[in-house]
């Protein structure tokens, strides 16, 4: 695909301009950043360069020029340095990159690195950072954007479908837990499995009509999904109470023992002295449980009928059609599964958080997901981990830059995108191997081949 | 109640040219290099920032000859607009022209948020409320109950804006080298560049054109409510797509035609059924179009090739 | 209960001895008419070749039969050995393969290209293996009776990648075989649904004179092992001229000619639509001398038609 068209559409330096060989055209770059320069200044001059201010009820004018220069200074050298590296990248390397050879020992040590990272996450209460309930509860909310990451990577990193409201099904499994918890006292572990069947069918319903569209199609009926259920959400407010949402969901018991103190408790029962932090750890064991479920269920998956044509799919629907696949039915049994997880997902959030409002699901939830399975490497379950705690544990590092954090999210998106189009580990393995004994020699003449 | 319902009608109409206009950006776009510029939601909320902050520079300097003022904002909003709609494609787009399927979709979602957050921080996160410029209005017609039918020089502005728009695009698409080199492009992007077409210039210009509408979308929407924020773009794009799906994606007039039924569609659930529900059923239109007439009304059948 | 399934003709409808029996096709795209009244029939055990100038309709017709258009006008009959007939113009395009065993390769090749060797050809046994772990439940709870057919399966992919000397290499990425490995590969990958009839999309384009000679043998030995119905399209007169059993010529999406390669090659319909005037060059040496065109026995030369 890539090929004769990038001949033709190579970007800025394919414009007739003799290539540059041996040393670098000064003039040329500093005229280069220049002109970049000169762009950064067009666009910031109206949006950093001048600045409506809200004073009381009206719009005051306000100049920052020191923002404004600095912002096309930034530009000019940016460029100036991009220049100078691109001339030295041009020149022909000779086999993958340090990076790529890394990448690719992690990924062909997956097996080991996963079991390495399931030990450290089974003992990690345990050792001295289990007693910090914030490390615990990052912990958690990282684990339900792995698990979210690996549901959503069904969908598109498997079966190919862009799938842009996520969130929807994730929503459903919240107010699915949430309501009939607080009407009808149902336990959480009843619900949980309802809740996952309840979003399969609200995937079944989406998809059925939408999933014959064509891919980008299927992204914003997707996307417009997403925010009817929001809008519902907001609006009925006989059965979600709007835009306030539901408290006081009931909390998570220990399989009909609850955490509370008092006889009969789980601190009572075990002996232990109550702590608010059984709880915690408690749920951070549930949260692991379920992603593990969900990753071993995708890997399960990969290896079957069902699961190697959702690959199949992706890579070409109109050959799976002339094998005779029903591309519907495997679009759907995708998007069902898929939605099932975020369901799941969606039901430990809302007796994790006992408060859930439409405020939760919003359409950046949506690209959050997204984002973790697209950056980690398309239908890579590794890369999901990675990218999970990159999106979530980068900004709790940078907690001063706050209110920078969805824009550098953006702009990682692009820059990852940029970089690597497939995502950091876009490595796939075989399901199934003709000649298991020589795998690894199989990938290096694959390689070779390429 | 016809005197009510004509006024839903101009309403409507009013409404359908802004969605229209954006949604040309979207159709252009994809015709031509078949993705979806998810951002363009966001260049049209630039250009509504834009106008504003072009409002606040006049008023600092004291112009008040409406006329003027209208026409130096409408310019400082195509010209600073489509420097973001140029450099959102060049920056986020063409590096990844011909790579696979999702990256650009993606990029373009990435580029969405990382724009709305900059507008949200460089200018805050507040509404940005503005004076009336143009006020006042024309009485169409008073109905039997004593309800008066008002059309205000505004929306006449808007309606007569668009027109005039929609006739200089039609011209440069049909009439024009440019548009012939768009043309071109859209056909067989990989022939038009081994003819001469100087394929990267021309998509570059298709941006720029998308952004050029986007920002008198964003200008119209500044006037007509008064008040923009950063959040705009967001519904604001997601309803111009579907306008453009409507009306059959690639197509210019189905855009435009697209633009006025989800804008009359809106104006009429609003005033007949339920206001907070009017989103639910402009995307309800969309599925039901998507499935009954996945070309759109006025897009060409496509054919598989296989 | 009693109501007749559409897809199935009734069974006076299907002269015995034909396989395929397409009667009266016609598919028009707006104005312009790709396919005009045609019919012919394919045997089994047999290659059927479709031949044509660029242009002349032979994609529209596979396209039509594997179900990806749906036939303006026309009757598409298959008749199949084990399950009967099925009247391929009213099925679903998935269902022909499925249901049908009508398999097919492209003419721009169509594999999955990140997925290995094998994984092509185990995806194309989708349907059998899906029967075989009831939708997968019974592969998801490692069940026995998915293992066996996974074991079946994979046999089957070997028996085929050894037929065309892939065996080695099947755990590569499809994507990264060589142009002439691909093209043999999509055509394991459609036996591998064991069809009935399988339809190849220019099977020789692209490739040497060796491989192109590899597989003339390959395609003779599927239509004399499997025992299958062969249709071609395929503009290499090489391949065309040694190993079709029946030739059906199209101009301008109507038939100008139908018979044995020695009847076609001797029409001088065809000769002037098709072969050009300067006839001595296009032929290669060899069928001259096979064929001795100085006897230059009449062409049958039908009209459109056949057995309405």
């Amino acid at each position: 695909m890539a090929g004769p068209e990038a001949n033709v559409t190579a970007g800025p330096d394919s414009d007739g301009r003799a290539p540059m060989q041996g040393g670098i055209n000064l003039a040329e770059v500093v005229k280069e950043s220049a002109i970049a320069a000169g762009i950064a200044g067009l666009l910031s001059l109206p949006l950093l360069g001048l600045h409506a201010a809200n004073v009381g009820a009206q719009l005051l004018l306000r100049t920052r020029w020191e923002l404004f220069f600095a912002a096309v200074a930034v530009v000019f050298v940016g460029r100036f340095v991009l220049a100078l590296f691109r001339d030295r990248r041009k020149r022909p390397s000779h086999g993958p990159s340090a990076f790529d050879r890394t990448l690719h020992v992690i990924h062909e040590r997956m097996l080991v690195i996963g079991i390495v990272a399931l030990v450290a996450a089974v003992i990690l209460p345990f050792t001295e950072w289990g007693g910090d309930r914030y490390i615990i509860y990052t912990a958690t909310t990282f684990l339900i954007y792995v698990m979210l990451g690996w549901g959503l990577n069904i969908v598109v990193g498997l079966a190919g479908l862009l799938d842009l409201g996520y969130v929807a099904f994730y929503a459903v499994g919240a107010y699915c837990y949430a309501l009939i918890a607080t009407h009808f006292g149902w336990s959480f572990w009843v619900v949980l499995p309802l809740s996952g069947l309840f979003a399969a069918f609200f995937g079944v319903i989406l998809g059925f009509p939408v999933l014959r569209l064509r891919g980008d199609y299927l992204a914003i009926v997707t996307l417009g999904f997403g925010e009817i259920v929001r809008v519902i959400l907001i609006n009925w407010y006989d059965v979600t109470n709007g835009p306030d949402g539901i408290i006081g969901i009931p909390r998570i018991t220990f399989f009909g023992i609850e955490f509370r103190r008092g006889e009969g408790t789980f601190a009572d029962l075990f002996g232990l002295d109550f702590s608010a932090l059984h709880v915690m750890v408690f749920l951070y064991f549930v949260i692991l449980v379920l992603a593990v479920i969900t990753n071993l269920f995708t890997q399960r998956m990969r290896k079957l009928p069902t699961g190697r044509a959702w690959e199949a799919l992706r890579e070409d629907e109109i050959a799976c059609r002339s094998l005779g696949i029903n591309p519907t039915n495997v679009k759907l049994s995708a998007f069902a599964l898929g939605a099932m997880f975020g369901g799941f997902a969606g039901s430990f959030f809302s007796v994790r958080a006992g408060f859930i409002s439409p405020e939760s699901f919003t359409f950046i939830e949506s690209a959050i997901i997204l984002a973790i399975v697209v950056l980690g490497g398309m239908g890579s379950q590794l890369g999901v981990v990675i990218a999970a705690a990159f999106v979530v544990v980068m900004p709790e590092v940078f907690r001063q830059f706050e209110q920078y954090r969805m824009l550098m999210f953006g702009g990682a998106m692009v820059l990852i995108m940029v970089w690597r189009p497939r995502g950091l580990l876009a490595f796939r393995s075989p399901t199934i191997l003709m000649h298991p004994k020589d795998g690894k020699k199989t990938i290096v003449l694959k390689k070779e081949g390429a | 109640m016809l005197a009510y319902f004509l006024q839903q009608l101009i309403n409507g109409l009013t409404l359908g040219s802004i969605y229209g206009l954006i949604a040309i950006g979207y159709t252009m776009v994809y015709g031509i290099i078949g993705m979806i510029n998810f951002a363009h939601g966001e260049i049209f909320m630039i250009g509504a920032f834009v106008s504003v902050i072009a409002f606040l520079v006049l008023g600092a300097l004291d112009i008040t000859f409406i006329p003027l003022a209208l026409l130096v904002v409408l310019l400082a909003a195509m010209v600073f607009t489509a420097a973001w709609g140029w450099t959102v494609e060049r920056l986020a787009y063409r590096p990844l022209r011909g790579s696979f399927r999702l990256a650009p979709l993606i990029s373009a979602i990435g580029m969405s948020i990382a724009l709305q957050n900059f507008v949200q921080i460089s200018q805050g996160a507040r509404v940005k409320p503005i004076q009336p410029v143009i006020q006042g209005g024309v009485v169409l017609f008073t109905g039997d109950e004593g309800f008066t039918v008002v059309m205000s020089y505004l929306q006449i502005f808007i309606i007569i804006l668009t027109v005039v728009l929609m006739a200089v695009f039609t011209w440069i698409i049909t009439r024009t080298s440019l548009g012939r080199q768009q043309r071109a492009c859209e056909q067989d992007r990989m022939m038009a560049g081994l003819v001469g077409v100087n394929v990267d210039r021309t998509i570059s210009l298709t941006f720029v054109m998308g952004a050029v509408l986007a920002a008198v979308a964003g200008l119209m929407v500044t006037l007509q409510y008064g008040v923009v924020d950063f959040y705009i773009g967001f519904l604001a794009g997601m309803k111009a797509f579907t306008a453009a799906v409507l009306g059959g994606i690639g197509s210019l007039p189905g855009a435009m035609l697209g633009g006025i039924l989800i804008g009359l569609i809106e104006a009429f659930w609003s005033a007949y059924f339920t206001i907070e529900y009017k989103d639910v059923a402009v995307f309800g239109v969309l599925v039901l179009v998507l499935i009954f007439r996945p070309t759109g009304l006025l897009g060409r059948p496509e054919v598989e090739k296989v | 209960m009693l109501m007749r399934d559409l897809s199935r003709p009734l069974e006076t409808d299907i002269p015995a001895d034909a396989l395929l029996e397409v009667q009266h096709l016609t598919m028009r795209f707006g104005g312009l008419v790709a396919i005009d009244d045609l019919s012919f029939t394919a045997r089994k055990n047999e290659i059927t070749a479709i031949i044509g100038p660029n242009g002349a309709g032979k994609t529209t017709v596979f396209n039509c039969l594997t179900g990806f258009y749906k036939p303006t006008v026309g009757r598409l009959t298959l008749n199949h050995p084990d399950k009967g007939p099925f009247l391929l113009e009213r099925m679903e395009g998935f269902r022909i393969a499925q249901k049908a065993d009508v398999a097919r390769t492209f003419q721009n090749i169509r594999l999955f290209s990140r997925m290995s060797v094998l994984e092509n050809l185990i995806v194309a046994q989708h349907n059998r293996l899906m029967k075989a772990s009831a939708f997968s439940l019974a592969g998801l709870l490692f069940m026995k009776r998915y293992a066996k057919a996974e074991k079946e399966a994979v046999e089957l992919a070997k028996y085929w990648l050894d037929k065309v000397g892939l065996y080695e290499r099947a755990d590569w990425d499809a994507g990264n075989l060589p142009y002439g490995d691909q093209r043999r590969l999509e055509i394991c990958r459609a036996m591998c649904i064991q069809p009935a009839l399988l339809c190849l999309d220019e099977p020789a384009a692209g490739l040497n004179p060796r491989e192109s000679l590899e597989l003339n043998d390959l395609l003779m030995s599927i239509r004399d092992d499997e025992g299958i119905g062969v249709l071609l399209i395929e503009h290499d007169m090489s391949v065309v001229m040694q190993i079709s059993d029946h030739i059906v010529v199209l101009d301008y999406g109507r038939k100008i000619a139908d018979g044995d390669p020695l009847a076609v090659r001797t029409d001088p319909a065809v000769i002037k639509a098709y072969l050009g005037e300067d006839e001595d060059e296009a032929i290669p040496e060899d069928i001259v001398q096979d064929l001795g065109l100085s006897t230059r026995t009449g062409g049958t030369k039908q009209g459109d038609g056949g057995n309405a």
